[in-house]
């Protein structure tokens, strides 16, 4: 069962100048993690605006858990978890006051807000600043707290707009970490992203979307099968690089092409570790040394370029203040 | 009935932050007591020949100047829920589209009720005798709170529309300084230019100021405008202008909360 369906959803700015969403569709089966990957202003936010009820598209059409988002948005919000690219909590209060705050939003009882705060702060690690003000928090704290507001009422499916963006390494580890706990118990996830290894990391499917259309769909490794397959690589010292590529060439049967200045041939192969295997034992008997070797298949970032021509910007963490003020 | 649960909620959001940042409420409750000291040592000298003293006067117009600013301070909490994006949490919550705003209202009312007791206190210490007993003095505390709340909804507005929680802060105490000013709170309209009295006296502020003194039992003065409506029946007007403030500005804020889009 598709827990998301998105269909043909256009949205434009400006009286059409800008195309925000245009034609988009896409889904997610149930109990599955779909990663929508693109370059900043590619349309991700407003994706997920739309499927969580914040914004209503010009037209097409949409449901989540097989509620209609523009028919009936109330009931949408009912099911659905929602955590954006802004920790998204009142920073005066403590982590514990915004979770019994929006636990008594979603009309739980009082006790019922209380136990779950509890319980949230415990699972997100952060039991022990619950009664910090949220200002006090690092940036992974303040996204874990905020990812822990949305998932008050067990959601049944999440949108997590890209949850790592400005965080440093060490937080995003963090967070995926408890991102995939999550999936492990099950939830439907659509997750927005620019980073592609992140996509790579968490999501069984990918949409890669690009000016407001998907352009692309399929698991990571469909994905980077469209690019191609894998290739060897190999380092060896300047005087060897001719002997050596020309014994490459004549195990894989393939043409290999020489980077001089750092002195790596590199290959494709149809069947990686055989060949790979193959070529040591001929640099064995002919005596060559290899300084580095590898087997390497085609990166998420391979695949956005071939895709859409153009390399994803990873968009350099800045601090907060500063994105704020950046809007379109 | 759970929209005015969530209201609540929210409206207790604002009182936690008080409780969490005391200094809010402090300089809230301070710079509405330094007004009334100021004034009235360094304009005491105007009340000369009026019954009382120029405090008597001075008083209702202080009040009806601090709750007009209820405008500025509403649209900067919302301005800031804006800016942190807390609006788009709030906006995918099953709660009613009203919630939000109206739990910002009514926490803003809740703090002008603290700082109207306070400013009453501090306004009796310098010599304010409001006359016309306990029932009218509280029906003119009552309608200042309503005049607040009205106004409100205009900075409910404003703080929806911004983009920024400072520009919003700045260019409502801009649009309502003046407006406290052109008015009859703290002189007499009477020894303006002849223009500017029409505007003044027709100014809801001033209104609202005519309203408080009949309540709290003090005589107004009218210049061109001696015999309008405004001036002959403030209170009534002073609830037409309520009435009005609200009508345009409940719709326009809870449609652009709807669509509210912080891109």
């Amino acid at each position: 069962m598709k827990s998301v369906i998105a269909e043909n959803l256009v949205k434009t700015y400006r009286k059409g100048a800008v195309r925000a969403l245009d034609d988009l569709s896409l889904d997610v089966e149930e109990g599955t993690v779909l990663g929508v990957l693109g370059p900043n202003g590619a349309g991700k936010t407003t994706t997920v605006r739309v499927l969580s009820t914040l914004l209503e598209p010009d037209s097409g059409h949409a449901t989540v858990g097989g509620i209609d988002v523009i028919k009936n948005p109330k009931a949408v919000r009912q099911i659905i978890g929602l955590s954006g690219q802004y920790a998204a909590v009142d920073e005066t209060l403590s982590g514990w006051d915004n979770l019994v705050m929006f636990g008594q939003l979603y009309h739980l009882s009082a006790s019922q807000a209380k136990a779950r705060a509890t319980e949230l702060l415990a699972q997100f690690t952060l039991t022990e600043a619950a009664h910090r003000p949220i200002k006090t928090f690092s940036g992974g704290m303040r996204r874990r707290l905020d990812l822990a507001a949305s998932l008050i009422i067990r959601p049944k499916v999440l949108f997590l707009d890209e949850p790592t963006t400005g965080l440093d390494p060490r937080g995003r580890m963090e967070m995926w970490g408890v991102i995939e706990g999550l999936v492990r118990e099950g939830v439907t996830l659509l997750l927005t992203t620019q980073y592609l290894e992140e996509a790579d990391q968490l999501a069984d499917d990918i949409v890669v979307i690009d000016q407001g259309k998907v352009i692309a769909r399929g698991t990571s490794d469909q994905l980077k099968d469209q690019v191609g397959g894998e290739r060897i690589e190999i380092v060896v010292a300047q005087e060897n690089l001719v002997k050596a590529q020309e014994v490459i060439e004549r195990v894989t049967h393939g043409r290999a092409t020489v980077d001089p200045g750092i002195r790596r041939i590199s290959v494709p192969v149809l069947d990686g570790t055989q060949s790979l295997i193959a070529v040591i034992r001929e640099f064995d008997s002919s005596g060559i040394h290899a300084l580095d070797l590898a087997l390497k298949r085609p990166s998420l970032d391979d695949v956005f370029l071939s895709l859409t021509g153009h390399v994803a910007e990873a968009e350099i963490p800045v601090d907060e203040g500063k994105k704020k003020g950046a809007r379109k | 009935m759970n929209g005015i649960k969530d209201a609540l909620v929210i409206t207790k959001r604002q009182l936690l932050q008080l409780a969490r940042v005391p200094e809010v409420l402090i300089f809230n409750t301070i710079q509405p007591v330094m007004f009334v000291l100021l004034f009235r040592y360094v304009f005491g000298g105007l009340g000369a020949g009026i019954k009382g003293g120029y405090v008597q006067l001075l008083m209702p117009g202080i009040f009806v100047q601090t709750v007009t600013f209820t405008l500025a301070a509403t649209a900067q909490g919302l301005a800031q829920d804006m800016e942190k994006g807390l609006i788009d949490r709030f906006r995918s919550l099953p709660i009613a589209r009203s919630a939000l705003v109206v739990g910002r209202t009514l926490g803003d009312a809740l703090l002008n009720i603290v700082v109207l007791v306070v400013m009453g206190v501090a306004g009796y210490i310098v010599g304010w005798r409001p006359t016309s007993g306990p029932l009218h003095i509280f029906y003119g505390f009552l309608m200042l709170l309503f005049f607040g709340y009205a106004l409100s909804w205009a900075g409910v507005f404003a703080g929806l529309m911004s983009k920024d929680a400072r520009v919003v802060a700045n260019v409502s105490f801009l649009f309502t300084f003046p407006l406290t000013f052109l008015s009859n709170a703290f002189a007499s309209t009477t020894s303006m230019p002849k223009a500017l009295q029409y505007f003044a006296e027709w100014n809801p502020v001033s209104t609202m100021v005519a309203a408080a003194r009949q309540l709290f039992g003090f005589h107004n003065t009218f210049g061109v405008t001696a015999h309008s409506f405004p001036s002959e029946h403030p209170i009534v007007a002073s609830f037409i202008y309520m009435v009005l403030i609200m009508a345009v500005f409940i719709p326009l804020s809870v449609n652009r909360y709807k669509n509210a889009n912080r891109r």
